[in-house]
């Protein structure tokens, strides 16, 4: 039985999952960074203000977020109406949807992680660069970033692994539509709402074995800038 | 090279208002710590901005609140030896030394190839820093400084966090490595001997402001101020109350002292370093003390008596004695009186 639904089952949601997950996953790493880098620089009072505003969608319920997204994407808005009309853009109901949901929902893990790990770098290597003539840029992507490095890589990965499994504020913006919006999460909820178990079952354990092994694979990555540390 | 320094700005709890001017090439800076010392060395290299002032090193300008001049650090020239070194710990020795060079590959290879022999890392171009000796760390540090050829090299307490074994090789090592280097060097530190070692000219940094500016040597035979005489050692310092032009009265050791110079009608300190007190036994002579013992101090050369003057306001006194002398001092027993010897005393504002 079990047999019949994997040579039946429609493998659309796992590639959307993937990819939707892979998108926000790199969208989030370079604007968590930026972000973290940015905050870094402010002074305490407008930092606590920034740091609130850039965490909110982590406190937030998703499909808050998803309320506020519809507000800013619906084609019936300005900012929806605006890149519809000029660029043929259209974010709810769409893959892009997807990616900017999870992207919202996935980025305060990341900004968080990057800035905690900045906040740990001593800041006399970024003197060091200065008087050594480095520039801003240079020192944050060859000194800061990877003397942060483990914490930005156990960013990366949680950021990955919420991404993945999106489901509020994506189903809201981007709907559920089968091979196109449609990811694991989403199938799980139509198929327990269908009193499938046998199917959402599947659909879990690939989730589950997908969560493993990339796990394994971004911490397998993540130990090689992390020589330098000491055991405990 | 010739530096001028003339700078405010305000901390948490005072502010920092120094002018300097020097022509020599090595310049160091003592005080106590917390005293703006750091703060000012962040300021010549641009890490830290003064609220208004003016830095010129040669006929370069590298701040004017005037005329709006702020060079970047990363145009400054002015190499920092932090006190951690600050190596990227990502990166191996070779890796570090080229961090800041410009320029084509092979130039850059060359540089730090000539950097690895000038500063004995033969062999270690491939080491990570945590897999580096104290010593070789701080090597790697100058290293990758003088790579980059700045005309003026800041010392921020480059042997604080050492043991005092490594640090008195660390010192003679550094003074050699600098030996052939041109520009200016600046040092600060709390360690007076260090500080003695390195400097042609020394200022000493009271909260912020200049104490003592002048030839080292000098400031350490004759201190003239307060914190300058603390911080070169003196350990006998009282309040001072002048009684004629060759007499004061130094109330906290309760004893009139006669000079055969003039004293300086500013006077409000005298001091007098603790070995060069004079043991008096049998008749009190001039400038002699009676004192009790209150506890003694062992070092392995030296042996400090921390004595209690017969009158003044119950403040001790400190005599030390060189391990020459113990065996004389064993026999006669304690002397009857200590002796300041009018020579030896230093007049403080």
């Amino acid at each position: 039985m079990i047999i019949d639904i994997l040579r039946n089952l429609d493998w659309s949601p796992l590639y959307i999952s993937l990819k939707t997950g892979i998108a926000a996953t790199v969208v989030c790493f370079f604007l968590g960074l930026f972000a973290a880098e940015r905050v870094m620089r402010l002074p305490a009072g407008r930092k606590a203000l920034a740091d609130g505003i850039l965490t909110l969608p982590l406190v937030l319920p998703p499909t808050a977020a998803g309320f506020f997204l519809l507000l800013l994407f619906s084609r019936r808005r300005p900012l929806g109406g605006f890149l519809y009309e000029n660029f043929d853009v259209k974010v709810v109901q769409s893959w892009l949807g997807c990616v900017i949901a999870a992207s919202v929902i996935a980025f305060p893990l990341m900004y968080r992680n990057a800035r905690a790990a900045f906040e740990q770098v001593d800041v006399n290597l970024i003197y060091a660069g200065r008087t050594l003539g480095m520039s801003e840029a240079q020192i944050f992507w060859r000194v800061t970033v990877p003397t942060a490095w483990p914490g930005i890589a156990s960013g990366t990965i949680l950021t990955f692994a919420r991404a993945l499994g999106e489901y509020g504020a994506s189903s809201m913006l981007a709907g559920n539509i089968p091979g196109k919006t449609g990811t694991i999460s989403q199938k799980i909820a139509m198929v327990i709402q269908d009193g499938d178990y046998l199917t959402a079952g599947v659909w879990v354990a690939v989730v589950l074995a997908i969560a493993f092994i990339v796990l394994f694979l971004m911490n397998l990555a993540a130990g090689k800038g992390t020589k330098h540390l000491k055991r405990w | 090279m010739e530096i001028y320094i003339d700078i405010k700005k305000k901390l948490e709890d005072f502010s920092i208002e120094l002018r300097l001017e020097s022509g020599s090439g090595r310049i160091g800076i003592l005080g106590a710590s917390g005293c703006g010392k750091s703060m000012t060395l962040k300021m010549l290299a641009g890490i830290e901005t003064p609220k208004e002032g003016r830095i010129r090193i040669g006929d370069r300008v590298l701040f004017d609140s005037v005329k709006g001049i702020n060079v970047r650090p990363q145009r400054r020239r002015v190499g920092y030896l932090f006190q951690n070194y600050a190596l990227f710990p990502t990166m191996t020795v070779e890796q570090n030394i080229a961090a800041g060079l410009r320029g084509r590959k092979a130039e850059n290879q060359r540089r730090v190839r000539e950097m690895v022999e000038r500063f004995g890392l033969t062999g270690l171009e491939k080491r990570m820093p945590h897999e580096l000796s104290g010593g070789q760390q701080q090597r790697t540090a100058l290293a990758r400084i003088m790579a980059y050829e700045p005309e003026v090299l800041l010392l921020d307490e480059p042997y604080g966090a050492l043991d005092l074994l490594l640090r008195e090789r660390l010192q003679q090592e550094l003074l050699e490595m600098l030996r052939g280097y041109e520009g200016t060097v600046i040092m600060v530190s709390h360690d007076r001997d260090e500080i003695y070692r390195f400097s042609d000219e020394l200022l000493v940094m009271e909260r912020g402001r200049t104490a003592v500016f002048g030839k080292c040597e000098e400031i350490f035979d004759n201190p003239v101020k307060l914190e300058a005489a603390r911080l070169t050692g003196c350990e006998n310092i009282s309040k001072a109350k002048l009684i004629s032009p060759y007499q004061l009265e130094a109330v906290d050791f309760g004893i009139v002292l006669h000079t055969d110079r003039r004293i300086p009608k500013d006077t409000a300190y005298v001091g007098l370093h603790a070995y060069e007190l004079v043991p008096v036994w049998g008749e009190g002579q001039k400038n002699c003390m009676k004192v009790q013992e209150k506890s003694i101090t062992e070092l392995h050369f030296e042996r400090h008596y921390h004595l209690r003057p017969e009158h003044g306001t119950g403040e001790s006194v400190c005599w030390s004695v060189h391990r020459d002398k113990w065996t004389e001092l064993d026999e006669r027993g304690m002397p009857d009186y200590l002796m300041f010897p009018e020579e030896r005393l230093l007049f403080l504002k």
